[in-house]
């Protein structure tokens, strides 16, 4: 682990043509992380995320990514992702090659991939059509009770990022609140780069289950405070739910949504 | 008093669930249902998300799955594997609420697309959880606004199983969970054949017609022999889910709310 700035953190650990999964579960998300992916005109990345967002809406939508892993493209009470709508029904600003599972898949699916496992099995896609549209999700018979179970390859992208509330001086991070699938993509992943709203000499009192992230897990480990605006972060900020719902109006024509990528992301 | 079609909706889905449900809740109108209940004739009920958050209480609804309001008011906040494979598969949530853009006859959901899936007219936002909420919840509500093209013959994508293309399927899968036992629209009120497993109109909102229902269904909708008329929202229920709406309304700083 090293104590990075941002842009050399994804400097050193996000490649074109990388997997890379930004997790968070709608809490914590790591926009500035991945603001920094699309400055730094990062392409053909196969995007990895259960709930793709605004981050994936952004940078879908300014051509970083070949393929999208995902279970649930929507903004959250809002409607579309009106980005990867134009990028999978019209190819715009390129194709978009899209990989689709359910929650549950892609959970179990992290879950394996942290746990050193080649496969996830569950009680899964029964009767849906997902199966059909998807390759990677197939099914095995229990050896023991000659069930039908779900299986879908692990997780194991190059790079996985996420969000946290603290670091400490040797780089553990500490995550409260919601904590989503952020553990298990970080052990999941190759490399994994952690921003957090701040560093602290110690985490202070805790719960002796408290949700920590030991430094030598990560591979860096980045000072960003607001980073997961505005989405939000637990004993910091709430969500910005107003941008959210004006989210819809910015990214539904391209025009609108390039000049607000020009504005507030690229200079 | 006076009240919307919308509001008929939710009290209706309310009135479903019970003191003893372990309730698997999804954001729009489900969470504005299960919330109703549990703010009016079902205080002990035990609501899930997917974002991990047992036992919440919401004081306003979340705009989001995740909504930091979920974790503050929770019993505790597990991770997302965890609440999918321990609370879900493993068969203790008694009651799942689910929606999509298009139903069919028996129940069977879709949410992915509209149009072919490699080349879709509407690229819907998918599963989500639903496909195996479907599965893994002792029985599923639906809850709808009709219309002739969301009450489909013929689904474009089946994301998530109801009683199947069959109205059999679950039996032959060997699920064991029921299924779309309840189906509540701004209209009316369904449920399952117990022979076929289609769903058959059992009860018209105040001022619905079979005319109505008809005419916002695509396939040959059918009307059990003896028909109820759902009962009018009380003053009551209108109250708290008023209250319910005016504080989330304020709370996410904007207008529009969650329905």
């Amino acid at each position: 682990m090293e104590f990075l700035n941002l842009q050399d953190a994804i400097a050193r650990h996000v490649e074109d043509g990388d997997q890379v999964a930004l997790e968070g579960f709608t809490h914590l998300i790591p926009f500035a992380a991945g603001h920094e992916i699309i400055r730094q005109g990062r392409r053909d990345l196969t995007l990895i995320r259960m709930t793709p967002d605004l981050i994936y809406d952004q940078m879908i939508g300014m051509g970083t990514a070949r393929k999208l892993v995902f279970s649930w493209g929507g903004n959250p009470g809002v409607g579309s992702l009106h980005r990867l709508r134009d990028a999978v029904e019209c190819g715009w600003p390129a194709p978009l090659e899209i990989v689709e599972h359910s929650h549950a898949a892609m959970a179990n699916a992290y879950e394996a991939g942290a746990s050193g496992m080649p496969c996830a099995l569950f009680h899964g896609y029964l009767g849906s059509d997902l199966p059909r549209v998807n390759g990677d999700i197939r099914f095995v018979e229990c050896p023991f009770t000659g069930e039908s179970l779900a299986c879908v390859p692990a997780f194991r992208p190059d790079v996985a990022i996420i969000h946290a509330q603290k670091a400490d001086r040797e780089g553990n991070v500490l995550i409260e609140g919601i904590v989503g699938v952020q553990k298990e993509a970080v052990l999941a992943a190759r490399r994994a780069v952690v921003t957090v709203e701040e560093l602290v000499d110690d985490f202070g009192p805790r719960s002796s289950n408290a949700v920590i992230m030991p430094g030598w897990t990560l591979s860096a480990v980045v000072v960003a405070p607001h980073g997961a605006c505005p989405s939000y972060a637990h004993g910091y900020y709430s969500r910005d739910n107003a941008f959210y719902i004006a989210w819809d109006r910015i990214a539904r024509e391209r025009e609108s949504f390039l000049a607000w990528m020009r504005e507030n992301v690229l200079r | 008093m006076t009240y919307t079609a919308a509001e008929m909706m939710t009290v209706a889905a309310a009135r479903a669930l019970g003191n003893g449900d372990i309730c698997f809740v999804g954001i729009g109108l489900p969470s504005a249902a299960c919330n109703l209940a549990r703010l009016t004739h079902a205080p002990r009920i035990h609501l899930i998300y997917e974002s991990g958050t047992l036992g919440t209480r919401p004081e306003v609804l979340p705009l989001s799955i995740g909504d930091g309001e979920l974790c503050e008011t929770a019993l505790t906040t597990v991770t997302v594997p965890e609440v999918f494979r321990y609370w879900l598969q493993g068969g203790r949530i008694t009651v799942g609420f689910l929606s999509g853009a298009q139903v069919d006859r028996f129940g069977n959901l879709n949410s992915t697309v509209i149009g072919d899936y490699a080349k879709p007219k509407v690229r819907l936002p998918g599963s989500g959880g639903a496909t195996e909420i479907a599965t893994g919840c002792g029985q599923i509500f639906i809850v709808m606004r009709h219309g002739a093209r969301s009450f489909v013959k013929q689904l474009d994508f089946l994301t998530s199983l109801g009683h199947g293309r069959t109205g059999r399927e679950r039996q032959e899968l060997g699920i064991r969970t029921k299924g779309p036992v309840l189906l509540v629209s701004d209209l009316c009120i369904m449920r399952p054949d117990p022979e076929t497993n289609e769903l058959v109109v059992t009860s018209l909102h105040p001022g619905i017609t079979c005319a109505r229902v008809r005419e916002n269904t695509s396939w040959d909708v059918r009307f059990a022999e003896t028909m109820a008329e759902t009962a009018p929202p009380a003053a009551m229920e209108l109250e708290v889910l008023r209250n319910l709406h005016a504080r989330t309304a304020r709370a996410h700083r904007a207008a529009g709310g969650s329905e």
